[in-house]
Parts: structure tokens; C-alpha cells; sequence
């Protein structure tokens, strides 16, 4: 079973990966661990789980602004996901993924979806996104 | 976007790769938020000063290497460590090394070494009105809602871009639509016994960080001669419970003398009231700490003022702390120099307090240092405690502080708001 979804571009790009999925906010400060690309919020329904090249999903930024700092770490060692779907997004959250992209030449894509959409994303499923000014979508395989 | 012929020169790489990616950063996030066009700013404080991860130094240095500069007077945040006393506060070697790289790369750009967390009691104040780029939550709150000047919740790394850019996309807060009031917060059945008290403003900002999230609210309720030291505590507890970045207090915010400039004229989208149960709440929340036993007693978070460490004194007068407990105050080196030369330092010390510049308590030398159970006066400290040092925390008032910390246990005032 394959689903297409129309988004919007936040930051240019295309991904391939896993798809990861957040019921919870997310905060790359404190919530992820730089040394490991884990969350680590005992409270996190994905506790220990690896965010490591996933198409990372989260309603929302929590908009800690050391989160970009701790977003581009994870790019330096290569443990950022692959993308980012919110359905509210905020500048905090997407510098880290454009400095990214800048300084270290990782680009993380980043899109929303409508609430109603995103409620449609599992974890485990296979996920294509493809980031553009014109048209923003993302594919969703079993 | 809107592009000077000096912005396309830079962005071409004539002036060097620094500039050139400082300011396609800057271009690219205001791309995307829908800035029309970037804005000067007079000043930039940088958040991205402790040392965290080593992207942060890399992204430093590669600034400073570049030769890029701080094209406006730029304050700096916390250090990791106290650069001064870094001996007292038993910095391990490695951790001092590397918050020096970060120290020597602020330096070569030209920043002031101002390492706190509130600049805006430090000499780079801005105005009513003026543009600036702040990174740290507490002073981005301050900045816009007490002194009335306009800024983003600046993101760490793009504070270093604004910094050397001596720029900032205009969306979001620098205009005026943006900065209306959506949601009015009220607490106008607070007596004046409660609003007198200092303690009330890190739970009150707290309580009201919560409710208010990520929009603009409006508190009305509170008299017009709240102290600097209590605004200052309020907006380090809102910008802690939620993305706060700019609150109306009515009578107070320069750009809100009343209830019908904050709204711009229109009705408030929401309505919530805090009374004393809810304050009883947060207050519940905020105290994880099991026992009355506590070893550690933490102010300046924000970094104390001059006033702040004079009342401490007063409060300790002839006492001591007890010798089961550490007691440190958090402030910067401008006040630390105020009361090294009229003795209150040495007053403090007397008492057997520990005065601290330049660090961050949430972010002391753990394998140094082996606390217990933390209690503190700011909101701030106690929201992060957990989550930052592993410790169990609560939130007491300054007086409960010094009576903790002279009797070695838990010394909580009933209060009927809490």
C-alpha cells in the first residue's frame, strides 16, 4: 500500500528513510542526545530510540534555541534524520537544519503537513520526500 | 527577499566565506519565515557561548578563522565554566579547554566578555523600539516586554550570524502586527500582600508561561511598581513553561500602557484566570524534591544583579551556613567588581557563600562536585534542575533560602498562594 501526501517546503530537499513518528513535541535540546542521535527523555514515548537517518515526524518544535546547536552536532557525526515533518514549525527549529545544510553541507529537508495528514504517518513505514518551493511531497510505503 | 548591493557583494564572497555564510544563513531563514528584506540591529546578545557540543566551537572558530568580526556591539551569554574562578568551581582541565577555545573565538570577533545571561543589566540596554538580535529565552522576554525593544527568539548559530552580519530577517516580532496580544491572562484577585511579595513573580511567570505557550499574552492584574529584579524573574519562568518571547503587563510593557494597546484595539482570542489554586499547582510541580534534606542552595539564575546580592547579604547578616550545605550565587563579572569594592563579597563569603562569574549553575562540574538535592529562588533553575543535573529540586523564596541554608534543612514559609 503506497500514500502520497501534498506538504509544504519549509527547507529544500529530498530524502529517503524510515519514518519515525512523535505523538510529542520534540526539543533537539535536552529530548535528543548528541552523542548518541537517541532520545533521551525518560518521558519520550521513543526513549533510546535513534533518530539516525530517520524521516523524523513531530507535531511541533518545543523551540529550545540551543536545539539548533545540538541539530548541527548530529550533523557533524552524521546522526541527524534524513528529514523533518511537523505541522507547526518555527525559526528556532528550522536553524538547525539550515545551518546544517551551510556549514556542513548536510541537507535535512523540512516540510508540514496538515494535522490531518500527519495523523496518517507510522513509524516503520518507508517514507520519500521530495521539498520544493513548487510542490511538496511525501510518499508513504509499507 | 530584498537584497542591498552590499548584501549581493557579500553574499558573492568578496568580503570572505565567514561573511558570505553568516549571511546566507541569515537570507535563507528569512526566506523561509517570509521576510521581505533584512534589518540593522544595534546589538546582538549570543547564546551559543557554552560549551555544549563541538559543532558549537567548530562553527566559533570557523567565524573568528574567517575573520569575520561583530559588526555591532555583541554581549555574550554564560560560559560553561567560571573563566575567572575556574579553580573554586573545580573545572576539570578539558571542559576549561574547551569553553577557552570558544572564549578565544567570541574574543578574536570582537565580542564584549560579558558572560550573563541578563546583558540587560549590564550596560548594552537597549530602547524602546529598537531592533536587536537576542539569543537566551529570559532576555529575549526581558528585552521585549520590559524594555519594550524588538526581537526574535534568536536560535543559537544564528545569533553568530546577526552578530557578524549586524543583521536579522524582519519577520515575526520585529513587526508590529506580530507583537498584539491574543490571549489575556488575569489575576486581578491577588491581594496586595501577595504581589508585594518577591516570591511570587518566578511562579506567577511560570504559571503564566504555561497557559500563554507560544502566543502573545496579556497579563493584567498586577500594580505598576513591580521591581526590575522581580520582572526579571517572571520572564526567566514564562520563557521556561513556554516559547515566550514577548508578554503585556499593562502599565508596565512601553508599548502596552494599557489593556487596549495590547490588543490593538481588539478583543482577546482567549480569557484565563490564575488565582491562587493554580499558582498552588505549579507550585506543586515545580518541588520534586523527596525529603527535607538538601545540600545545595542555588541563586542567580539569571545571573543576580547588584540589588539582588545586597538583599542577600542583609538577609545573612551575622549568620552562617550550615557546614552541611553549599550555597552559590550565579552573577556576572560587572557586579561581581561592584561588590568585590564595597565588601559585600567579602561579606558573602563570610557567611560562607560562594560567589560565581562568567558559568551557569545547571551546568556545573558535575564529576567535580556531589549535590544531593538543589533548592533555589528562581523557576528557571528548578523547571531545568532535573533534566540538566539529574537532581531533585524545589522553589523557595530568597528568605527561605538563607533559612535553609543556615539550619541545613528544608525552611518552607506557608504562604496562602502556594
Amino acid at each position: 500500500m503506497a500514500l502520497t501526501l501534498e506538504g509544504r517546503c519549509i527547507v529544500e530537499g529530498n530524502a529517503t528513510g524510515e519514518l519515525l513518528v512523535s505523538t510529542r513535541s520534540i526539543s533537539f535540546w535536552g529530548d535528543v542526545d548528541p552523542a548518541t542521535g537517541s532520545i533521551c527523555d525518560a518521558r519520550h514515548e521513543l526513549c533510546h530510540v535513534s533518530v539516525a537517518g530517520k524521516i523524523l515526524a513531530f507535531p511541533m518544535g518545543k523551540g529550545s534555541s540551543t536545539g539548533s546547536l545540538i541539530f548541527l552536532e548530529l550533523a557533524r557525526t552524521q546522526k541527524a534524520p534524513a528529514a523533518i515533518i511537523n505541522v507547526r514549525t518555527e525559526p528556532i527549529l528550522t536553524t538547525g537544519p539550515v545551518v546544517a545544510g551551510h556549514f556542513y553541507g548536510v541537507r535535512v529537508p523540512v516540510l508540514t503537513l496538515a494535522q490531518s495528514d500527519f495523523d496518517k504517518l507510522i513509524s516503520g513505514w518507508m517514507c520519500e520526500v521530495v521539498v520544493a518551493p513548487e510542490r511538496t511531497i511525501c510518499t508513504l510505503a509499507q | 527577499m530584498y537584497l542591498t548591493d552590499d548584501e549581493k557583494y557579500i553574499l558573492d564572497g568578496k568580503r570572505g566565506e565567514a561573511e558570505r555564510m553568516a549571511l546566507s544563513i541569515l537570507v535563507e531563514l528569512g526566506r523561509l519565515h517570509g521576510a521581505q528584506r533584512l534589518i540593522p540591529v544595534s546589538q546582538v546578545h549570543i547564546d551559543a557561548t557554552l560549551y555544549m557540543v563541538d559543532a558549537g566551537i567548530e562553527f566559533a572558530e570557523f567565524m573568528a578563522g574567517g575573520n569575520a568580526k561583530t559588526a555591532v556591539p555583541t554581549s555574550l551569554n554564560p560560559s560553561g565554566v567560571d573563566l575567572t574562578h575556574w579553580q573554586a568551581y573545580r573545572v576539570p582541565p578539558d571542559l576549561l579547554e574547551k569553553n577557552r577555545r570558544l572564549e578565544r573565538a567570541y574574543m578574536r570577533m570582537g565580542a564584549a566578555p560579558t558572560w550573563t545571561c541578563a546583558p540587560y543589566q549590564q550596560g548594552l540596554v537597549p530602547r524602546f523600539g529598537e531592533h536587536i538580535a537576542w539569543g537566551e529565552s529570559n532576555a529575549i522576554a526581558f528585552a521585549n516586554s520590559v524594555l519594550g525593544a524588538r526581537t526574535n527568539r534568536i536560535a543559537d548559530l544564528m545569533d553568530i550570524c546577526a552578530a557578524v552580519a549586524g543583521k536579522t530577517p524582519e519577520f515575526g516580532l520585529h513587526l508590529s502586527e506580530h507583537r498584539r496580544a491574543r490571549v489575556r491572562i488575569d489575576c486581578r484577585d491577588f491581594s496586595p500582600d501577595m504581589t508585594e511579595d518577591s516570591a511570587l513573580y518566578p511562579l506567577l511567570g511560570y504559571t503564566f508561561g504555561k497557559m500563554a505557550g507560544d502566543r502573545v499574552a496579556a497579563l493584567t492584574g498586577l500594580p505598576p511598581d513591580v521591581s526590575v529584579d522581580a520582572l526579571k524573574s517572571f520572564s526567566a519562568a514564562a520563557a521556561s513553561s513556554g516559547a515566550v518571547g514577548l508578554f503585556h503587563l499593562p502599565g508596565i510593557t512601553p508599548e502596552a500602557r494599557n489593556l487596549e494597546m495590547c490588543f490593538h484595539g481588539k478583543p482577546p482570542e482567549q480569557v484565563f484566570d490564575i488565582t491562587a489554586d493554580t499558582l498552588r499547582n505549579a507550585a506543586h510541580g515545580l518541588w520534586t524534591l523527596p525529603t527535607d534534606a538538601v545540600d545545595w542552595i542555588v541563586t542567580g539564575c539569571p545571573h543576580y544583579s547588584f540589588a539582588q546580592c545586597r538583599h542577600l547579604a542583609r538577609l545573612m547578616s551575622d549568620k552562617k551556613i550550615h557546614s552541611s550545605v553549599v550555597f552559590w550565587v550565579f552573577t556576572s563579572r560587572m557586579v561581581y567588581a561592584l561588590l568585590e569594592q564595597n565588601g559585600i563579597l567579602a561579606e558573602l563569603n563570610r557567611a560562607g557563600i560562594d560567589v560565581f562569574t562568567d558559568g551557569c549553575p545547571l551546568q556545573y562540574p558535575k564529576t567535580r562536585w556531589h549535590f544531593t538535592a538543589a533548592v533555589s529562588d528562581s523557576a528557571k533553575f528548578t523547571h531545568y534542575c532535573r533534566s540538566q543535573t539529574g537532581l531533585p529540586a524545589g522553589l523557595l523564596s530568597i528568605g527561605e533560602c538563607v533559612e535553609t541554608a543556615v539550619s541545613g534543612r528544608i525552611q518552607r514559609k506557608d504562604r496562602s498562594w502556594r
